[in-house]
């Protein structure tokens, strides 16, 4: 099949210049990265701060341009300046700060953006704007200001923003760091609603590891390079690597995996509290 | 203190006025701020007076809410009616401390005063009924020609908008970092104002940083929404002229040419 995204051997460096133009010191962000997205496919991309995933998550709409190796986005390659508007229309991106991506001063305003840079005629924006806001369930806030959102809020008519300009791919870098847990449940809930729905591909780029236990696959990031990659069953099931990459492992898996070290007989990777119990309540019985 | 501006605020209710076209507006203050310099004598104020009167009247915007922004500019015209009573030569009414208050002064006092008023009652109503996006999209298509010119009304037009957007945000985020630096001992209430200027940097400093910042994201962030220059957009509401918008055009003209012909 066909990739959504694939990365071959993609490098990045942050060069940074003395007053003569010549290079002082050079900071490799990304290092030599493979990545494979299928279409329909929900990807996590899983580091600690600074580990270069915003870095990489920048080259998945030509917004940087790898170093070395090469970014095909649907086939396309990214460095190909003719082809830089269908890429960045193929895939959206949604970032950090809810506050500094939205462009209109009401709701719906905003997310006729994109579609408004596309060029379209008025009537398919509108009926463009309606269906992605009752995508993301914000139809009612469409002549709201944004400034009466909350984060959750906000983000998701981000989310809305990426998918009225026919967004087959969504690139969500690190969308919930800056909300309260009922607004990360908020995003994380639409994300996988598209994905599943209507067949979106998503990257979800975090460092909070409770968020990628739904993911297809799942990739590892440390000093710019995939550190490990798999499964979320198979990540999750090497607690002490994880804990070297500074990854926050959720509570659960540490207990499962302390209780196995400990001599009980528990699977590895547990994901969930309810399976660290109904394993146990079997245990309890046999 | 920053909220409590009424200038340039959008008052959200359905009215005639709302509804006109903003180039219908904007011309429309235009032409009624030259009525008010042309206009000589007191019918022609009364007139003006009542023009705005029944405008605001369809308008549906309270008329205190109207008034409460002439409050920041009471010094100004009080400044400007003393130096008219004072200073314009004439027929002595009194005196004050030797300087002589003159007939001829005083009228001036007062139609200046009334001028002023007026001057802003006018303008704000125009901003109390167009929301300001609606605002940027009229003054966008007024000055369209100016691009055979090479003036990038579009791009202006955009940077408009984006100004207006953080407005909100970036007041938001004075009182915050206020409230940090007050935490931190700063003091902006008290001095003289050398003290209190200076006083102003630990807040002006990290609020440019932060707006920097912000402006670095939101390129990105339009940008990655395929912007590339205001150009080649297109607009999900167009503007359209209707008859509505002819009708208040024409009642402007006719309202214009009678305040010059008034005596």
């Amino acid at each position: 099949m066909e990739h959504m995204i694939e990365t071959k051997d993609v490098s990045f460096e942050y060069r940074q210049y003395d007053d003569n133009g010549n290079v002082e010191t050079v900071r490799r962000a990304v290092d030599h990265v493979d990545l494979y997205v299928k279409p329909g496919q929900f990807i996590a991309i899983l580091g600690h701060n600074g580990s270069g995933k915003s870095t990489l998550a920048k080259h998945l709409n030509a917004i940087l341009l790898p170093t070395e190796g090469t970014v095909w986005i649907d086939g396309k390659d990214t460095a190909d300046q003719r082809k830089l508007l269908e890429i960045r229309r193929t895939t959206g991106m949604v970032f950090q700060n809810p506050d500094n991506q939205i462009i209109g001063s009401q709701v719906g305003e905003d997310v006729a953006f994109g579609p408004e840079n596309l060029g379209r005629e008025s009537s398919w924006i509108r009926r463009k704007v309606e269906e992605s806001l009752r995508a993301v369930g914000m139809e009612k806030y469409r002549n709201k200001s944004p400034n009466h959102l909350s984060g959750g809020q906000k983000q998701r008519v981000a989310i809305a923003g990426t998918v009225a300009m026919g967004s087959r791919c969504i690139v969500l870098d690190e969308p919930t760091a800056m909300l309260d847990p009922v607004g990360r449940r908020e995003v994380l809930d639409i994300a996988h609603r598209l994905n599943r729905e209507d067949h979106t591909t998503v990257i979800l780029i975090t460092h909070y590891m409770e968020e990628v236990i739904d993911a297809d696959y799942i990739y590892v990031m440390d000093h710019g390079a995939i550190a490990m990659e798999g499964t979320p069953r198979e990540i999750f099931s090497r607690v002490e690597r994880l804990q070297q990459l500074r990854l926050d492992v959720p509570q659960v898996t540490i207990l499962a995996h302390l209780l196995k070290k400990a001599g009980l007989d528990i699977p590895d990777g547990i994901l969930r509290p309810e399976e660290l119990v109904d394993r146990l309540e079997e245990l309890k019985k046999g | 203190m920053l909220r409590e501006i009424t200038i340039g605020q959008y008052y959200p209710v359905e009215s005639v006025i709302h509804r006109l076209d903003p180039r219908v507006k904007i011309l429309g203050t235009i032409g009624y701020l030259i009525s008010l310099f042309v206009i000589k004598g007191y019918l022609g104020f009364i007139f003006a007076a009542l023009f705005l009167g029944v405008v605001t009247k369809l308008s549906g915007v309270p008329v205190s809410y109207m008034v409460r922004g002439l409050r920041a500019i009471v010094v100004l015209v009080a400044i400007t009616a003393v130096f008219n009573l004072f200073f314009v030569p004439g027929e002595t009414l009194f005196t004050v401390f030797g300087i002589r208050a003159t007939r001829e002064g005083l009228v001036m006092a007062v139609l200046m005063t009334v001028r002023m008023v007026l001057l802003i009652l006018g303008t704000s109503l125009m901003t109390f009924t167009t929301t300001p996006g609606n605002l940027t999209d009229g003054l966008e298509r007024l000055m369209r020609p100016l691009e055979h010119i090479k003036v990038p009304v579009a791009d202006i037009a955009m940077m408009m908008s984006i100004a207006l957007r953080f407005i909100p945000i970036l007041q938001e985020e004075t009182v915050k970092i206020m409230k940090a630096q007050t935490a931190r001992g700063a003091d902006f209430d008290s001095g003289g104002l050398i003290k209190k200027v200076k006083g102003l940097v630990p807040l002006l400093v990290p609020l440019f940083v932060s707006a920097f910042r912000r402006a670095d994201d939101l390129a990105l962030a339009m940008e990655a929404r395929c912007y590339s220059g205001a150009v080649r957009r297109t607009k999900m509401e167009p503007l359209v002229f209707d008859r509505v918008d002819y009708a208040g055009l024409a009642i402007m003209a006719v309202y214009l040419a009678a305040a010059i012909a008034l005596p």
